[in-house]
């Protein structure tokens, strides 16, 4: 396989040498999925957190429908998402189509009800936990998911880091209503999948290896912030 | 803290049930608990001491009877009562704050809060440790964070369920020498323990629970000689030595 060498070792080359195609693919990617985590973060864990305390009729329900939601399909959030914005759609005027903007849209729909499902599920357990000393205390229910929020702040970073994982390596959504229009809304995985049609294997490679190392630097940190902190705060 | 004009206590419950499923785990307990005595509560496991506490607390809602204090608490407004769990729960944050959120759940304007929360910490003697993870504290220590949070709030009522069960003697004695004080400082105490030394020291009167029933209730001296009730003879027969 000297073909796959001679692309390894030139991929290398691109990423040592701050390719400048390479390096604004890499930054998009970021700047897109950092922004849509941030969103599906703001959104999701409060919801998920008075998901976990709020009592009332049709929670099992809105669990389930929440939980189904995880997994949705990229692809369909992506037709969703281009059904909206394009121009015949409800918010076509806005004119977002094909701009990182509709990027950020479709990749927060799709890893908020990942973390809102996740974070129910790990303050639910705290809440098991905490529940008659927070209400001895005389604290309300809102007042609660707030202090677990904060209470398993270090169980919340694997999580975060977990949607971040699902929006940086997802293709079917961004691709679909970003176009992978190169300079303007080519990411890393649109890329790959581009370079690789077309035997461009150096480029193809040296993102995927950009991609993994992100993906694994990252959950390397939060596995040593998690050990830091459950020593520190127990 | 702005006392309301009129107090909580006394505290009295009429004909309280509370049952699950079918198993009756209190079966019709009436009784007042008034201002000033320390109440122990004591009785064999699976007695419903520790059910009969929350019921008292709030904690849980009565199956059937009522549980009615002189003034009625509102919903929502801080509470004039605390309670001290045999396994404190404490927040990942550090021992100070611990204790403030208590006070600001509590309705403590922050300006104040710091300095009633040190003043907690100096009287439970763990004011070297009040930048320390609460967490990382040893059980002892954690119980009487767990007492600090309690008195820093004043409460009128403190319930205490087994604060002492998991502490060697050492740890017990400080827990004690801290209740002593809010009992001085005028908050009525209601404990449940199994420890009938504690209870004699702690005590100024029994409460006999006996399969979800009030078997007896008697001043300490009285209990521990004379006891009214066969439950009672029976339960100081088995668990003192003597």
């Amino acid at each position: 396989m000297t073909d796959l060498g001679a692309a390894a070792s030139q991929a290398w080359a691109l990423i040592t040498a701050g390719d400048p195609t390479l390096q604004a693919i890499v930054l998009l990617s970021l700047r897109v999925s950092l922004l849509a985590v941030a969103i599906a973060c703001v959104v999701g864990l409060p919801l998920g957190a008075l998901l976990a305390v709020a009592r009332f009729p049709g929670r099992r329900g809105t669990i389930v429908v929440l939980n189904a939601l995880m997994g949705l399909p990229p692809v369909v959030v992506g037709l969703a998402v281009y059904l909206m914005l394009s121009r015949a759609g409800p918010l076509g005027s806005l004119g977002l189509l094909f701009t990182p903007a509709a990027m950020v849209i479709a990749q927060a729909i799709l890893i908020t009800p990942i973390i809102a499902g996740l974070a129910r599920q790990v303050i639910e357990d705290a809440w098991g936990e905490y529940r008659e000393q927070l209400r001895s205390f005389g604290e309300t229910r809102l007042g609660a998911a707030m202090t677990l929020l904060w209470d398993v702040r270090f169980s919340l970073i694997t999580l975060v880091l977990a949607g971040f994982g699902r929006a940086a390596a997802e293709v079917g959504a961004v691709m679909i209503v970003g176009g992978n229009i190169a300079g303007v809304t080519r990411v890393m995985t649109t890329a790959i999948a581009l370079e690789t049609s077309k035997g461009d294997l150096p480029l193809a490679l040296g993102l995927g290896l950009v991609l993994l190392a992100i993906v694994l630097g990252l959950n390397a940190a939060a596995y040593m912030v998690n050990e830091t902190a459950q020593r520190r705060f127990g | 803290m702005m006392r309301a004009p009129v107090t909580l206590l006394p505290l009295q419950l009429e004909d309280v049930v509370f049952t699950v499923g079918d198993r009756r785990i209190i079966d019709g307990i009436s009784v007042t608990l008034a201002a000033g005595t320390r109440s122990v509560i004591v009785g064999p496991n699976g007695a419903g001491k520790s059910v009969l506490l929350r019921l008292c607390h709030g904690l849980l809602r009565p199956t059937t009877g009522r549980v009615r204090w002189n003034t009625p608490e509102i919903a929502g407004a801080p509470r004039r009562q605390a309670m001290v769990f045999q396994r404190p729960v404490m927040l990942r944050r550090s021992a100070l704050s611990n204790v403030s959120y208590a006070l600001k759940v509590a309705g403590i304007s922050a300006a104040l809060r710091e300095a009633r929360a040190r003043e907690a910490l100096r009287t439970v003697g763990l004011e070297a440790h009040a930048t320390l993870p609460a967490r990382v504290l040893s059980g002892g220590e954690q119980q009487r964070l767990a007492l600090a949070r309690a008195w820093a709030l004043q409460p009128e009522v403190l319930f205490l369920d087994e604060p002492t069960a998991n502490l060697d003697p050492g740890a017990t004695h400080e827990i004690e020498r801290v209740i002593d004080a809010m009992h001085l400082a005028g908050t009525k105490i209601v404990m449940v323990t199994h420890n009938l030394g504690q209870a004699r020291r702690m005590g100024d009167e029994i409460l006999l629970l006996h399969q979800g029933r009030l078997a007896e209730r008697s001043p300490v001296e009285r209990f521990f000689k004379r006891p009214q009730s066969r439950e009672a003879t029976q339960f100081l027969e088995g668990e003192l030595p003597w």
